[in-house]
């Protein structure tokens, strides 16, 4: 069963509409309370992230009874160094942002940390993909 | 998910529901059905919020209560007082005045519900230092109790697992009566209700088995009592004395909104209003809420003082209770009394059972078959107009969606879908009626000027 969120650079009013979209769902289909906790934290990072970054994205959700799949894809600056972006503390968010209580750069690390799979390329001037691949059975 | 059944309070008197969509449209929870032109309420699902009460325009919603007279079957007839009962009287009536006008109604004690607070407060504190998951949450409200489990199953391990001083209160002055000598089958307890959703709890309590309390009275039929002899005694009425303050400050305030936050230690968070509740714990669950230590949080706005068995206004019964209470701060005369002994048995009783989720959002035990339903549930969505009318019974499409999945309900009950069908010739307009008068009752759309707001309403 496929999902598809628009998400909006910049609006953080609306950053988590996904994931509370994919909370009702998997909320619905009986998933663990705890396995949905990991992946909603994940997605909200992500839409926050693209809120944050990009200018503006989408996220496709892929549902069946083994696992979620989550695609989140922006218009965006791109990652120059991946590796960097996905260490702990690591941050390019601009002060007004860090005043908003986001920029702590720990982002993707918890990104990392609540899902069972993640892959990310990005094409710096053009854009990135994060998808995240998590078992909805424990 | 199990098969018990909750109890409810909560009732719809089948005589005055002529199958408005107002309570089905502001319940908090999708409980609400019209079938037959009456209103029908899901039991797994009811919250006890009482916000259908609120909103029914023909008080066809009511609260089940214990006979008054119930009290003369005891010898000690004990009330077990909300101080926001007192909060609705102006500040020329003092509190020994109303629990004199009581006493003369037939009760032997008057007990201030929230006398046990001070060892609630302490208990709740101790478990404040426990390694429980964050924001903890209080149990105070049992509707957001019952909210908790029902849609937000994940966070009911952060319930604090302390029960309201009501239960506490009960038997602690039970206990008092009995090392006075008196016989425990000659006590009464009853408990003097601000809503529907106490009630439920005395009934039949979250996670627990036994209730201290025999009867429950609603506050608004007590409070009547009470106002009309106020109202009607001679100008000369006796003077009474207070001897020692009714209730503590923090016993007074702790009801109402930020009463348990401000006693609390670290951040703590004060909400009212189950739709705020809601969208707030919607936050919670996604991990946007950090740092939150403590969150007090209450179904009703103004907390008990906007509870639906209360007759003045919420806005002047909180401006009352904290007049009250600053008196007697001021005053300085209020020395809690509760010997350490006693102490450690309200602790001991105050403790909740577990609070088990058991979520109304599953589709089906089995992810499978869930996921299969939601498919269905979406290709309806197809068909379905998105107005959320109401018109079919549910309060939206989604839910006539979730009910047709579920052989609750057809997609001819929507009244938009039967248009389409008779267009094509799918549909008799005949039995389009029939369907429309299973929903809203049989000549539910006959001519009728007596119904509210026709010209000839009321004659």
């Amino acid at each position: 069963m496929e999902f598809s969120y628009e998400v909006e650079g910049g609006n953080f009013a609306k950053a988590g509409n996904a994931a509370s979209g994919v909370k009702k769902v998997l909320k619905q289909l009986n998933v663990d309370p705890k396995v949905i906790k990991r992946i909603v934290v994940a997605l909200y990072e992500g839409e926050v992230n693209v809120v944050a970054h990009a200018y503006k994205g989408k996220v496709l959700v892929d549902i069946d009874t083994s696992r979620i799949y989550i695609r989140i894809e922006d218009e965006g600056p791109g990652i120059p160094d991946i590796d960097l972006a996905m260490q702990v503390g690591y941050s390019t968010a601009s002060a007004m942002v860090r005043e908003m209580g986001f920029g702590a750069g720990m982002g993707l690390p918890n990104m990392k940390r609540n899902a069972d799979a993640i892959e990310i390329s990005s094409k710096v001037g053009e854009g990135t993909v994060v998808e995240l691949t998590t078992k909805l059975t424990s | 998910m199990s098969d018990q059944q909750f109890y409810h309070a909560l009732k719809v008197d089948k005589d005055l529901c002529y199958g408005c969509t107002h309570c089905m449209n502001v319940c908090p929870t999708d409980a609400i059905r019209i079938r037959d032109g009456i209103a029908t309420i899901r039991k797994n699902w009811c919250v006890d919020c009482g916000e259908c009460m609120k909103a029914c325009p023909v008080d066809a919603f009511y609260v089940e209560q214990d006979d008054f007279e119930k009290i003369f079957s005891f010898k000690h007839r004990v009330a077990i007082l909300p101080s926001v009962f007192i909060g609705q009287f102006s500040k020329h009536i003092k509190e020994c005045e109303i629990i004199d006008v009581l006493k003369s109604l037939g009760f032997t004690h008057v007990v201030p519900a929230e006398a046990t607070v001070d060892v609630i407060n302490e208990a709740m504190l101790e478990e404040q230092r426990s390694d429980r998951e964050k924001p903890m949450i209080s149990a105070f409200c049992p509707s957001i109790v019952r909210l908790i489990q029902v849609r937000f199953p994940g966070l009911v391990n952060n319930i604090i697992p302390v029960k309201p001083p009501i239960d506490s209160t009960a038997s602690y002055y039970r206990q008092l009566l009995q090392e006075e000598g008196k016989s425990s089958d000659e006590i009464g307890v009853f408990y003097v209700t601000p809503c529907a959703s106490k009630i439920a709890t005395v009934k039949s309590p979250v996670g627990d088995e036994m209730s201290n309390v025999d009867g429950v009275i609603n506050m608004d039929f007590l409070y009547n009592k009470v106002y009309h002899v106020l109202k009607t005694r001679a100008e000369s009425a006796d003077v009474c004395h207070d001897t020692v303050p009714y209730l503590s400050p923090k016993g007074l305030n702790w009801s109402l909104t930020e009463g348990e936050a401000s006693n609390m230690t670290g951040r703590c968070l004060a909400i009212d209003e189950i739709h705020n509740v809601i969208s707030f714990l919607e936050k919670v669950e996604n991990d946007e809420i950090v740092n939150v230590d403590f969150l007090e949080l209450r179904a009703c706005d103004q907390s008990c003082a906007g509870g639906v068995l209360l007759t003045e206004n919420r806005f002047l019964t909180v401006e009352r209770i904290k007049n009250r209470a600053d008196r007697i701060n001021a005053s300085g005369k209020y020395v809690q009394n509760i010997s350490e002994k006693h102490k450690q048995m309200i602790k001991e009783t105050s403790e909740v059972g577990k609070i088990e989720p058991r979520s109304m959002m599953v589709l089906d035990e089995d992810m499978g078959i869930a996921l299969k339903k939601m498919e269905r549930v979406r290709r309806m969505m197809c068909y379905l107009p998105g107005i959320d009318c109401g018109a079919c019974g549910a309060p939206n499409c989604e839910s006539l969606a979730k009910d047709i999945v579920s052989k609750e309900a057809h997609l001819s009950n929507c009244v938009f879908v039967q248009r389409m069908m008779e267009k094509t010739k799918k549909l008799d307009p005949m039995h389009s009626i029939r369907i429309i008068e299973k929903t809203w009752g049989k000549d539910r759309l006959d001519k009728d000027c007596k119904k509210k707001g026709a010209k000839n309403e009321g004659l």
